[in-house]
């Protein structure tokens, strides 16, 4: 069992360490308010240094602009940059999940266009794959792109928790093209400017009363027919990709939450009745055990990397963990500490609100048990309804049941 | 970052499984419940030199580490093999450092010890104890009397692992002045009272110690603290083991039994309890490489990484027997299916060696301990 790096990976670290040693005072803070525009220019601006020393898109292809580098050095840049106390890029959907889509299914001529001014932080790209009427089915997205005989896309819908939509230049959005196709065909992949003309976006807000997502609503939206990323009605495959990505993401960033145990231990230790209490330690030695239970787990998984393996959909266990995790440490401060532990100017009471939401955010807890259940365990998937059936066939179908 | 077993690792885990796999041991199971001989495996833990894994070369040991140990305490839970190496292991691993003259012949498995488990003090306990016979009150360490390196203890400790048919005790005492004492005890001098408990697998004995003669282990506080960790650690690792087998288990079962028309194992309220079990698993699995990382090169993250295990090791286990026996249905809660010997191990495991709620207050203490230090 060795936690130490290789000596090629021990020499990146160190090169990574010196550059941003050197730089960390020209970093903006790690925390700041989405809507504040001259944070959210810094924030750019930072990317962009980060880009230009190439820490951003250390995974991409050296010949787009990135470092041709494995996962196992991505990871590095951000320890790296956590131990250097600034922030890292500000456009991690864009960097990490929507551009490995465009340089996976991307023509050369859009890999030319969008990539460089996405990795530099020019252009802040985002999702719009999830609508109010598709969530943990996704391919069930009503959003509709009809081509018109010139070749040009016009597209009209929904979609929601769109993160980063008020300040993005593009996005990547799954439409339905081929309504009369069975729901996985049938739709296709575009990339839409925000200012395009019939773009709205409109900040949704959660349960803390802040806005950290967004609606985004088409109508009659033109895109060029060079828009289509990937092959029409071939969607579907286009967004597993993004998905793929993003369960990356999320599995191995779950320990850069923050939620860690010796956070919630303070409250705890600050109160002497509720230090020696019985039931307060429990809960609290559960908490503690699951969370450090996620950072050996995050450990293992970066010693598959390291082996050249990808870690499979199991690794989107440690997010779930987190997650309850932290919501039971969140009512385990707040039954000591008391209402005001839910005041919004409480330290704890964002995190409160913040969770609820979290549970579902890259897929529900429930979906991934499925996801692990039917390709990790070998189970036999849940019969299905919708399999054969033209997408439009089956929300008649939806329609009438509910009447 | 390299976790992977080195090829070393791999052999003991795979020889250990090849070895164990000769047994009945499932059959044994219930059989020992019914009365029945219980295969004696001590032979087959020293055949592959278990006795001597946390023994140093030159005392004839293996010289290996917590985590090697803790493979092969994995591989014994998957077998629900009754080999009496958890107690052995702690009793060495005192031994270990203290030049005592029994060394030689435990490491090699001629003498084979048992532990008396004492726990350290914690922030809300201060001082040392023992497993009480029953009740939450911890009972006071045995009374060493100590005259050179002679020794006499007097003490009841009840629900020792392995004790019945142990040839030395190596016992955790206290002088009347309060000074601590490791005494190691031979057989003779020492009364056990074999005790059959829910798993017959689980070898356990009350010791009493009137007037019991022996010789002082030259081992202080930190190494008895050490072996109560290395307990932790190999229950935990027992743990994951026996979960991969009811892992197993539950998910043929879930595949191949029909209801309404589809497997079982199709319906998302088996389908969850099965990823619960797999996550719980994941969880505790982890934890033991932490343990066994600490045990190795962390000393001062031993206790808290070892409780961690075990309360994720101890949870996994639960959780799992019982989810078996509900994906089961009816026929898991009988006499003649195997899931009761798997929630049996689970329901006495969890109560032995302080007890897993007791680990998971450790995990508390040393979090509570982290925090006050930090703000002070």
């Amino acid at each position: 069992m060795d936690l130490n790096d290789t000596p090629e990976q021990a020499q990146f670290r160190e090169q990574v360490r010196g550059w941003l040693e050197a730089h960390r005072a020209e970093a903006p803070p790690r925390g700041g308010e989405s809507d504040d525009e001259a944070y959210i220019a810094a924030r750019r601006e930072w990317q962009r240094k980060l880009a230009e020393a190439g820490l951003a898109g250390v995974t991409w292809p050296t010949e787009l602009g990135g470092q041709g580098l494995g996962p196992i050095e991505n990871v590095i840049v951000g320890q790296e940059i956590g131990r250097a106390g600034v922030p890292g890029i500000l456009d991690v959907i864009g960097v990490g999940m929507l551009g490995p889509t465009i340089i996976a299914h991307g023509s050369d001529e859009q890999k030319a266009r969008y990539l460089g001014p996405m990795l530099h932080g020019d252009e802040v790209w985002c999702q719009m794959f999830s609508e109010p009427g598709a969530g943990s089915d996704l391919a069930a997205v009503s959003t509709r792109a009809v081509q018109r005989d010139d070749g040009t896309w016009v597209l009209n819908g929904q979609k929601v928790w769109t993160t980063n939509a008020q300040f993005s230049a593009y996005g990547l959005v799954l439409a339905r093209t081929d309504p009369d196709q069975q729901k996985h065909r049938g739709m296709t992949m575009f990339v839409i400017p925000m200012d395009a003309e019939g773009v709205t976006v409109r900040g949704l807000r959660q349960i803390s009363g802040e806005a950290e997502f967004n609606e985004v609503f088409f109508d009659d939206v033109v895109l060029p027919a060079d828009a289509v990323v990937g092959p029409v009605n071939g969607g579907w495959g286009t967004a597993l990709t993004t998905l793929m990505f993003e369960r990356l993401t999320i599995g191995l960033g779950s320990e850069a939450f923050g939620y860690r145990a010796d956070r919630y231990a303070g409250p705890i230790a600050a109160d002497p009745a509720a230090a020696q209490d019985s039931e307060v330690r429990h809960r609290l030695g559960e908490i503690g055990t699951e969370l450090a239970a996620v950072r050996w787990q995050s450990y293992r998984t970066l010693s598959l990397l390291g082996q050249g393996q990808i870690p499979g959909p199991e690794a989107g266990l440690a997010k779930v963990t987190t997650v309850n995790a932290a919501i039971a440490a969140g009512e385990l401060i707040a039954d000591i500490v008391g209402p005001d532990a839910l005041d919004a100017e409480n330290e704890w009471a964002y995190m409160i609100s913040f969770l609820p939401g979290l549970k579902s955010a890259g897929g529900t807890e429930e979906i991934l048990r499925n996801m692990i259940g039917e390709r990790v365990l070998g189970l036999a998937p849940e019969p299905r309804l919708d399999k054969g059936i033209p997408f439009s066939e089956l929300r008649a179908k939806e329609k009438e049941a509910v009447a | 970052m390299n976790l992977a077993l080195s090829d070393e690792q791999e052999f003991l885990r795979e020889a250990a499984r090849g070895a164990l796999s000769r047994f009945k041991t499932v059959e044994a199971a219930r059989e020992g419940l019914e009365g029945g001989e219980r295969p004696d495996l001590w032979p087959t833990a020293v055949d592959a030199g278990w006795p001597g894994l946390l023994v140093d070369e030159e005392h004839g040991g293996a010289g290996l580490s917590v985590f090697d140990a803790m493979l092969v305490a994995e591989e014994t839970g998957r077998f629900l093999a009754g080999v009496p190496l958890i107690s052995h292991l702690q009793a060495t691993s005192v031994l270990n450092g203290s030049g005592h003259e029994a060394l030689a012949a435990a490491a090699a498995g001629e003498q084979r010890a048992a532990f008396v488990p004492a726990r350290p003090p914690g922030d809300r306990e201060t001082s040392w104890t023992i497993d009480p016979a029953s009740g939450l009150e911890r009972a006071p360490l045995p009374v060493a009397a100590v005259d050179g390196d002679a020794v006499t203890i007097d003490g009841v400790a009840h629900w020792v692992l392995d004790a019945p048919g142990a040839d030395l005790f190596v016992v955790p005492a206290q002088t009347a002045d309060g000074t601590f004492v490791v005494a190691a005890i031979p057989a003779a001098s020492v009364s056990v009272e074999t005790v059959l408990r829910y798993d017959a697998t689980r070898s356990l004995g009350h010791v009493t110690l009137a007037g019991a003669r022996g010789t002082v282990v030259h081992a202080g506080p930190e190494a008895v603290e050490r072996a109560w960790y290395v307990g932790q650690s190999l229950l935990a690792a027992e743990s994951v083991g026996t979960v991969d087998t009811i892992l197993e288990m539950a998910l043929t079962y879930a595949k191949e039994r029909f209801t309404f028309g589809r497997t079982i194992g199709s319906y998302q309220a088996i389908k969850h309890g099965l990823v619960e079990i797999l996550r719980l698993r994941e969880n505790a699995r982890s934890l033991l490489y932490w343990a066994g990382y600490a045990a190795g090169d962390v000393p001062d993250e031993f206790a808290m990484a070892a409780s961690c295990a075990r309360t994720a090791g101890s949870k996994a286990l639960d959780f799992a027997a019982q989810r078996n026996i509900a994906t089961h249905g009816g026929i898991g809660a009988t006499w003649e299916h195997d899931a009761p010997l798997y929630f049996r191990r689970a329901q006495l495991s969890r109560r032995l060696l302080g007890g897993a709620a007791d680990a998971a207050d450790r995990v508390a203490g040393e979090l509570i301990a982290g925090a006050a230090g930090a703000a002070a």
